[in-house]
């Protein structure tokens, strides 16, 4: 790229330059969401199609990745699939014409439930606890505060697998290991390092007057917090969830390690998932894509404050 | 706000409230500010407390020791600093060590170099680039599990799509090659597939960077004549070093600890050529269940990570005030 065509200036840039600029971005962008379109279109085909060479782009779009994600199939005899009755489901047709019939639900939902629970949960602890001490951290002279506030962020330093060694071992101790409490505390924990930085920010914004304003009013420091701050430091507060939720969300580390059945997360989960002789990829894509979308909306809704949580509240824009 | 209560109370309140220097007055009624401040604050230290300093003090205890995880019961012996000798003999750590600064170095310049070019021609603020902006930030949102492992099927060579479109371009036969599989290649794999998903990170910072930069200065440098080359080298870059750097730092942080992507694009492989440091701390501890030495390599990590980290701080502070 030549940064001497295309260097800032104050008359604003030719309609040339803007039009090259914005033709090698959208390219990028084309190009970035290659592997995404990939992943979703590989869902809606069927085994042989998604393994076929060349790769196929236009194929007979199917439901059996879904199928196949959501529930488990046993290979039976012709003759015993034509003594069933008539199929009940889409998916009950598909698995019988691959010689197969549906054995039960997989584990992909109970998966993908925890992950709800853990996220929300982890997410919802993590705001209240943060917004409280980020709160304490705007307003008031703490001893330390810079300390604290460092040792807070510090933690986040720490490669994950290091922290998992010793709470893999107390979560053994007090019966902690798999099980969702046990992931919510531990994300909670690793997230309000985030919701502490971040809200700090957020609340500093809010000017004090308002607050004092209030309780000159006759509002007590509490009532001024719940009633004056809280509303003002809502939008802050709700990006600060959905980093939070987006972290424990992707979460992969700890959840691999800590968690084996009951509490398991799906992205441990995802990679699993495999057919007869193999990986079955359009199940494996149809569960990625479910897992996607989520993210996709919330990237979206974030994408004012995005730059905000990614470095911690060091760039507000 | 115009609650009108009148009781005595009330009013004496607001005359001290009057009377005395704001910090003071609002000590009046409910809990003092300083009870709060320490109701809102114990909560989340408490927490760090039992889930992240408690365990790292554990580690610290546990790496003086032989202790083993599998086998709970077994008589534990201090060994001294013993952990830290073999840890810092041991040539695969070294190795891994190796691997990590690798990926980290070439995943920090290429997502600089890129994400740097594409700030810089969004910043031309062509028609539509905030919707484009937002496409481009999408991949850095996912899951790096969930995403890597996908990878690992655009990589298949023959069927996979990586293959396909680099023969497309180049003629190579599209199954003469295995991006996962060969010691040449599997490293770049993971730099691909990191440097695909951070970039957007990079870029993000980068643009607010130049966007920080007043017009004003430019205009000066119009009226001076300086060219558009000297422009760039005299103010673009300087005055967006910061946040290059901050960029530089949490990404190298990040890099440095990477473990979910690398494990499921190549699990290390081939062979340990794409073993990072996270890589074999996992298999020291929870596959060796050597979890004495692990712990006292992962505080060898931490400081490391602390360590460097404190030393750039300081840089980019000085970059700042200049």
């Amino acid at each position: 790229m030549s940064t001497a065509n295309s260097a800032h200036s104050v008359v604003e840039p030719s309609s040339t330059t803007k039009r090259i600029a914005g033709a090698i971005v959208i390219l990028y962008a084309i190009v970035t969401m290659v592997p995404l379109a990939w992943i979703f279109l590989t869902s809606f085909k069927s085994p042989p199609d998604s393994i076929s060479y060349p790769p196929k782009i236009v194929f007979q779009p199917t439901l059996e990745g879904y199928c196949n994600l959501f529930t488990t199939r046993t290979r039976q005899t012709p003759d015993y699939i034509q003594s069933l009755g008539a199929p009940t489901s889409t998916c009950d047709e598909i698995t019988r014409n691959r010689n197969m019939v549906i054995a039960g639900p997989s584990n992909y939902w109970p998966r993908f439930q925890n992950s709800l629970i853990i996220a929300f949960g982890s997410t919802f602890l993590a705001v209240s606890l943060g917004t409280l001490a980020a709160y304490g951290f705007s307003r008031f002279k703490v001893p330390l505060a810079d300390d604290l506030l460092f040792f807070i962020l510090s933690t986040r330093m720490m490669p994950p697998i290091a922290v998992a060694i010793p709470i893999y071992l107390m979560y053994r101790q007090l019966g902690l290991s798999d099980t969702a409490l046990g992931m919510i505390l531990l994300y909670t924990a690793v997230n309000v390092s985030l919701a502490v930085w971040l809200l700090k920010g957020f609340i500093d914004e809010i000017p004090r007057e308002y607050e004092e304003a209030a309780m000159i009013d006759g509002y007590t420091r509490l009532q001024a917090f719940r009633k004056v701050v809280l509303p003002q430091a809502t939008t802050g507060i709700a990006a600060t969830a959905i980093f939070c939720l987006i972290f424990a969300w992707n979460e992969y580390a700890f959840a691999v390690l800590l968690t084996s059945g009951s509490a398991q997360t799906a992205p441990p989960f995802i990679p699993t998932i495999i057919g007869e002789g193999g990986q079955d990829w359009p199940a494996v894509a149809a569960g990625t894509t479910i897992f996607l979308v989520p993210i996709l909306v919330f990237t979206i809704l974030l994408r004012k404050q995005l730059l905000r949580g990614i470095t911690f509240g060091a760039v507000r824009k | 706000m115009t609650d009108t209560d009148t009781s005595l109370l009330d009013k004496a309140a607001e005359k001290a409230v009057r009377a005395t220097p704001a910090p003071l007055a609002f000590r009046v009624r409910g809990l003092s500010d300083r009870a709060i401040a320490w109701l809102f604050i114990t909560p989340t230290i408490v927490l760090l407390l039992a889930i992240n300093i408690f365990p790292l003090i554990w580690a610290v205890h546990l790496s003086f020791t032989n202790f083993r995880a599998n086998r709970p019961n077994a008589a534990i012996d201090g060994v001294g600093l013993s952990n830290y000798q073999r840890v810092l003999n041991d040539p695969d750590i070294w190795q891994a060590m190796q691997t990590t600064a690798h990926f980290v170095f070439w995943t920090i310049l290429l997502q600089m170099l890129i994400g740097f070019t594409l700030a810089h021609l969004i910043d031309r603020k062509f028609r539509g680039h905030a919707f484009w902006t937002t496409v481009i930030l999408i991949p850095m949102m996912l899951s790096p599990a969930v995403v890597g492992n996908f990878w690992r099927f655009l990589y298949q060579p023959q069927i996979g799509l990586f293959n396909y479109i680099y023969s497309f371009f180049t003629g190579v036969d599209p199954s003469s090659f295995e991006m996962l599989g060969s010691v040449a290649l599997s490293p770049w794999a993971i730099i691909i597939v990191d440097t695909w998903m951070w970039t957007p990170y990079v870029m993000l910072i980068c643009l607010a960077g130049l966007r920080s930069i007043p017009d004003y200065i430019y205009e000066a440098a119009e009226v001076d004549r300086a060219s558009a080359w000297r422009q760039f080298w005299s103010i673009t870059v300087p005055m967006a070093l910061p946040f290059i750097m901050l960029a530089v730092l949490f990404r190298a942080i990040e890099n440095f600890k990477m473990f979910d992507m690398v494990v499921l694009l190549t699990g290390g492989g081939p062979g340990s050529t794409t073993e990072v440091a996270s890589i074999t701390l996992k298999r020291e501890a929870f596959e060796s269940w050597r979890t004495g030495r692990a712990s006292a390599f992962a505080i060898i990590l931490f400081v490391a990570v602390f360590g460097l980290a404190n030393i750039y701080v300081k840089a980019l502070n000085r970059v700042k005030q200049r």
